[in-house]
């Protein structure tokens, strides 16, 4: 799935969060979006996901115009994001929480008679948590999950819809070295149509999954380019980076 | 076997024992008027089990349900009166009053949490307040509300006469019971689990791609028509319909009665109006001619003693051990 | 502000409004002076919400709102049963403080001279809670804490002084307002029910956790509880729940509320 924003501004009042920021993916890019706190990172998300209206400007998703589509119908054309902070269901099993997000992709999350379906949904359950080396939390309630645990489970329920594009809000937050390990030979072992877009700050992990990388700063977009052009840029390196590398 | 097992089991074997209590009522009872109680705890359970799907389940506390009782009461009320007794229509219009007064409600359903819960409590303050309106008598009986209303008339047994205890407590127990099991049904089926992702995290949801409002005005009217349900046997059971019933303390009752059982279970709610209904009865008719006086105060003293020791209801222990 | 500030949904606070009532009542019976009822009213009342929040609320604002529910819901059966065995079911009538009793004439309209008092005291009372919460420092700290309860305290703010101090605050007002009403609605064990719907209603019409709001909310709905079964013949409840439903389809949050 490929993305385009044209020219979206988002404004609170007197402050504008993303002023004409026309950014475009192209289909199985995987791309990064850096820039320091308050750049607009998560709002340029809202925007693509369809959490915020933009004061001005057009998203696109596959060409398509969804800028008046609702977050669900985003979702359902194929985009999955993560959040900042985890947001699991706090008081059902890690199970139960990928089985919904399970559900939501083989459209039977409507069904009303206890369901035959439900055998394969949990056939599904018990891979993808093989595969995210958690087996072990299958009956866990999510409030109890350690923090590198629910970063893990919320990226397993993004994945568990088979995205065409994916979101990925920092998602190495707070998790440990071989957690880190672990989380980016996953993304990597992603098929290459899905489209990734990743905000992060562990620059490490940006130029080990990103092969374009975007700047926002204070709401513009200042650079676009490779990993190696953004390094070298200037004004990247006055913004964000702190001074000459 | 694991702790979770034991508890699964133990759970069957209970509900099982209790479902053969419940059978045996009329025989042991002491007289018809404990037969009675018998029958208008279990429609307060049948009740108390459909606010336990939109509260426990979907997470949408509603002063408001109270309303949807009253309109299978009245509805079932008229239909008995001017139309027909026979029991299956007489259920059906039960639940189908239920059902289309929770369609008008679902304006409330633009808003969440408090604001939903007040929207609702206004819902029914204003159908209490037609139903009450005395211009509006001659049709639904204004104060006093609809009264002489009969006893339905079982379809292939017509000399089954329902005015005895015993066998209007029959009847309402197979009801309650079929609810109880198409509900159990429900809430385990992928709607059921939909509908928690709701109540833990709407925006979640949305996220991925689950159009949350249809799921919730779902959830609002399957609830809204078994509270009709209830409201329908209810008006049979008192052989009319009033305006009070609607009051919004009446879904406030229920309410308590969901959370001292246990929300989020069935099982909790049906047990908490039991105990709920018995309470107030038992209370208010203690040999002790004072304290009998005090039945409210005690009522209240339990409430407190249950917040403070029981935090998840009563059924909220029976989880805690086996987690 | 208490459902506002510390998201507590408290049924109960009718009950202080009653409680408020027949505190005024028993003193006015001692000692025949209306005056001292109006203070000691807030002050029991202080006191009274203080031990309710410290003994009983403490340990259960983890537990989320139906646990309060169910609470509050029990000490409504408690407190209205305990005045009517003490003082009996009937409506006891406060007598009009003198000076206030008869009727004034203004621009050729007749008001009850103590009818006017009470507009004249809420408008002072409204205006010195407002000038509080706009003006001064604990003003400032209420309404931090209702925009971001986490945040007053990581800024070392003791919240549970502050939680136990709303409160108590809450509670002392209602009392004080269940006084003043004394006179010209009477004294009688049912007027927790009869006022929760309304100060609820008007809460979430005005906006949770805004006294503005609060205030703006009390002279709608008023007026359409007034005006309403004019216009309507005769319906009272529904004229102002067909206001508050409006208000809230229209505006979720509350008229001066804060969006979610």
């Amino acid at each position: 799935m490929n993305l385009s924003t044209n020219s979206v501004t988002v404004r609170f009042g007197a402050v504008a969060a993303l002023q004409n920021v026309s950014f475009k993916v192209a289909s199985g890019e995987r791309r990064a979006v850096i820039g320091p706190n308050g750049a607009g990172k998560t709002t340029l998300f809202d925007v693509i996901t369809g959490q915020r209206r933009p004061t001005s400007g057009r998203v696109l998703l596959d060409d398509a115009d969804v800028t008046g589509f609702s977050v669900w119908r985003r979702a359902r054309l194929g985009l999955a994001r993560t959040f900042q902070r985890s947001t699991l269901f706090a008081n059902l099993t890690v199970a139960e929480n990928l089985a919904i997000a399970i559900r939501s992709r083989l459209k039977v999350g409507s069904r009303i008679w206890p369901s035959r379906v439900e055998r394969e949904v949990g056939a599904e359950v018990s891979s993808r948590l093989e595969m995210a080396g958690l087996p072990a939390l299958r009956h866990r309630l999510a409030w109890r999950l350690g923090h590198g645990e629910r970063r893990i489970v919320e990226i397993e329920l993004a994945l568990a819809r088979d995205p065409r594009l994916l979101l990925l809000d920092e998602p190495m937050a707070g998790l440990s070295g071989a957690e880190r390990e672990a989380a980016v030979t996953r993304l990597r072992a992603l098929p290459e149509a899905v489209t990734v877009i990743l905000v992060e700050h562990d620059l490490d992990v940006v130029f080990a999954i990103a092969q374009r990388v975007s700047v926002l700063d204070h709401g513009v977009l200042i650079a676009d380019g490779t990993p190696v052009e953004i390094r070298a840029n200037r004004r990247v390196q006055e913004v964000y980076l702190g001074g000459v590398d | 076997m694991s702790r979770l097992r034991r508890f699964r089991l133990s759970r069957w074997l209970g509900q099982a024992a209790f479902l053969l209590f419940l059978l045996t009522v009329p025989a042991w009872a002491p007289n018809r008027f404990w037969i009675n109680v018998a029958s208008q705890a279990l429609i307060f359970a049948i009740f108390a089990m459909s606010l336990d799907l939109l509260l426990g389940y979907a997470g949408m506390p509603s002063f408001g349900h109270a309303a949807f009782y009253a309109a299978g009461a009245y509805a079932g009320a008229l239909w008995a009166l001017h139309l027909s007794p026979d029991l299956l229509p007489l259920l059906s219009i039960g639940l189908i009053a239920g059902a289309f007064l929770a369609l008008v409600g679902a304006l409330a359903l633009r808003a969440r949490g408090i604001y939903f819960l007040m929207l609702t409590l206004a819902f029914a303050q204003v159908v209490w307040s037609v139903l009450s309106n005395n211009q509006l008598a001659s049709v639904l009986g204004g104060d006093i509300g609809l009264i002489g209303v009969p006893r339905p008339v079982l379809p292939f047994a017509a000399d089954v006469n329902l005015f005895r205890p015993a066998n209007f407590y029959f009847l309402t127990l197979t009801v309650a019971a079929i609810v109880y099991i198409a509900l159990a049904a429900v809430v385990a089926s992928p709607f059921g689990h939909t509908l928690e992702g709701i109540r833990e995290n709407e925006g979640r949801m949305e996220s991925l791609g689950y159009p949350t409002f249809r799921y919730r005005l779902a959830a609002f009217i399957i609830a809204g028509a078994l509270a009709g349900l209830a409201g329908m046997l209810g008006g049979s059971f008192n052989f009319s319909a009033t305006p009070a019933t609607a009051f919004w303390t009446t879904s406030g009752l229920a309410m308590i009665a969901v959370i001292m059982g246990g929300s989020r279970s069935l099982v909790g709610p049906a047990a908490g109006a039991i105990v709920v209904v018995l309470l107030q009865l038992g209370l208010s008719s203690l040999p002790a001619r004072g304290l009998a006086e005090r039945w409210q105060l005690l009522l209240g003293l339990v409430f407190i003693a249950v917040v403070l020791f029981l935090p998840g209801g009563l059924y909220g222990v029976l989880r805690r051990r086996a987690a | 502000m208490i459902f506002g500030l510390m998201d507590v949904l408290n049924l109960a606070h009718g009950s202080f409004y009653m409680l408020g009532a027949y505190v005024g009542l028993t003193v006015l019976g001692v000692t025949g002076n209306f005056w001292l009822a109006l203070i000691a009213a807030p002050v029991a009342l202080c006191v009274i919400g203080a031990l309710i929040e410290v003994v009983f609320f403490r340990r259960i604002y983890r537990e989320g709102h139906l646990m309060q529910v169910l609470l509050t819901f029990g000490f409504t059966l408690v407190f209205v049963d305990l005045i009517r065995w003490r003082f009996g079911p009937q409506t006891h009538s406060l007598p009009t403080p003198p000076g206030l009793e008869g009727a004034v004439h203004i621009l050729g309209v007749t008001f009850a001279s103590y009818k006017l008092f009470v507009i004249l005291f809420a408008s002072m009372v409204a205006l010195v809670l407002l000038l509080a919460w706009r003006r001064s420092r604990v003003g400032a700290i209420l309404r931090a804490g209702v925009a971001d309860r986490e945040m007053l305290g990581l800024l070392g703010i003791d919240l549970k002084r502050v939680f136990t101090g709303t409160f108590a605050f809450g509670a002392a007002l209602a009392g004080l307002a269940g006084v003043v009403v004394g006179p010209y609605l009477g004294v009688y064990p049912g007027m927790d029910e009869s006022i929760l719907v309304l100060v609820l209603v008007v809460v979430v019409v005005g906006g949770l956790g805004s006294i503005e709001g609060a205030i703006l909310g009390s002279l709608l709905i008023g007026l359409a509880y007034a005006i309403g079964p004019l216009v309507l013949g005769g319906f009272e409840a529904a004229s102002i729940f067909a206001v508050m439903a409006i208000v809230l389809l229209v505006r979720p949050q509350g008229l001066l509320g804060r969006r979610q």
